[in-house]
């Protein structure tokens, strides 16, 4: 198994700032808009969501490569991919209410949430159709699975936090009132994706 | 009849899961560069939507309340993948503009908000009109935001181009073009009902 030090460079770039989830894949945009009133839900919340997707993103690979791909059966890769994230948070917030009920209060609310997020299932999906060729594993292709589930929840982490930052601060402006609150934010996120189109072209 | 037209009409402008609901976003910003990529999904979106609802409202008798979200998950998935096989098998280049937003329909929340909000506990008959009126009003949106996106960012629409000489805004083409039509259509949307209930 080789891994090159290039290519998670690339994922990482690609991953947090080129093709970040929420302003260039619009992935996981309704919780964006949703929780980032204030920084620190939406930090909770970041953090619940980068955990779930790094699990994910280990999770579907097993799946994925020792039981989907054996038994001829990758057509059934959404369904089997939604129901193991589904399942999968279900656990951990049962796990987290159990022996953690500090940790359950400061995110409890937001992990069901989460199993409608459609960044999780399309870091699964995108994990598949960039690591596997034909029905087999690329080289390497656990590690940079796994790497990009942690690198996509940079990304969502950072954005959630700029977005964040910025809504709180224009609590205190008088802004007109059909443009307040979603739509603000939509055209706050499309200026921040502008900023984004910056690092396009960035390759090693 | 009358109930019927009543559920299926309410999808289409009075109840928009776009602009009203505000559900669904991620496939709408995704999928609108060009027009017939909206039509697409919004067909595909709409399939999945009436495959669900029907199959949802027959069995939802039988499905313990407590689990039911995971019943509905693995229905909504079901359609979902007779959806991307057809798409693969019979239009690859559509599968292939749309690309991973095809199997993301799954997590896609009107078709769940519907499943949980009316198939659950309405007749048959009405569960699929209300998904026909539901998908009709996300296709409909789709278009709105990809003409207006594929017209100012490329200078066409339907890949024919309307006015010669027109210089097109690249922009809108970008991801970041999206998120400000979708932004300033919902200002509109909202202007548009403060205006009703001033008068």
């Amino acid at each position: 198994m080789q891994i090159s030090i290039a290519q998670l460079l690339t994922i990482f770039i690609s991953a947090v700032f080129v093709y970040n989830v929420i302003l260039s894949r619009f992935l996981g945009l309704c919780s964006f808009i949703a929780i980032s009133k204030e920084t620190k839900p939406a930090l909770a919340m970041s953090f619940a969501v980068m955990f779930v997707i790094v699990m994910s993103s280990i999770l579907t690979w097993f799946i994925y490569r020792y039981l989907l791909i054996p038994f001829n059966l990758t057509y059934l890769r959404t369904i089997s991919f939604i129901l193991v994230i589904a399942t999968f948070v279900q656990l951990v917030e049962m796990a987290i209410r159990k022996f953690a009920p500090a940790l359950y209060r400061f995110f409890g609310i937001y992990l069901p949430l989460i199993t409608v997020n459609c960044a999780v299932l399309g870091v699964a999906v995108l994990n598949v159709d960039m690591f596997f060729l034909n029905g087999k594993a690329l080289p390497g292709s656990f590690v940079y699975s796994l790497f990009q589930g942690i690198c996509v929840g940079l990304g969502y982490t950072l954005a959630m936090l700029l977005m964040s930052g910025i809504r709180e601060r224009l609590d205190l402006c008088n802004v007109p009132k059909p443009v307040k609150d979603f739509p603000l934010a939509f055209v706050i996120a499309s200026i921040m994706s502008l900023a984004f189109m910056g690092f396009n072209g960035f390759k090693f | 009849m009358k109930k019927l037209i009543g559920e299926f009409l309410k999808g289409l402008i009075k109840e928009n899961p776009t602009f009203v609901l505000a559900l669904g976003l991620c496939p709408t910003l995704a999928v609108s560069v060009s027009v017939s990529n909206g039509i697409g999904m919004g067909i595909a979106a709409t399939f999945v939507l009436i495959g669900s609802n029907m199959i949802i409202s027959l069995v939802k008798n039988i499905i313990p309340d407590k689990i039911r979200i995971p019943c509905f998950i693995v229905i909504i998935a079901t359609f979902v993948t007779i959806t991307e096989l057809f798409m693969k098998a019979y239009s690859p280049a559509l599968d292939r503009a749309l690309g991973i937003y095809v199997p993301l329909i799954v997590v896609n929340c009107i078709v769940l908000g519907r499943a949980e909000a009316f198939a659950q506990k309405q007749s048959v008959l009405s569960s699929i009109f209300d998904a026909l009126g539901m998908g009709l009003g996300f296709t409909l949106a789709l278009i709105l935001i990809s003409s207006i996106r594929e017209f100012i960012g490329a200078g066409k629409i339907l890949g024919f181009t309307l006015i010669k000489g027109f210089e097109p805004v690249f922009v809108l083409g970008m991801p970041s073009g999206a998120l400000l039509v979708i932004g300033l259509l919902l200002a509109f949307f909202n202007l548009l009902k403060m205006r009703k209930t001033c008068k």
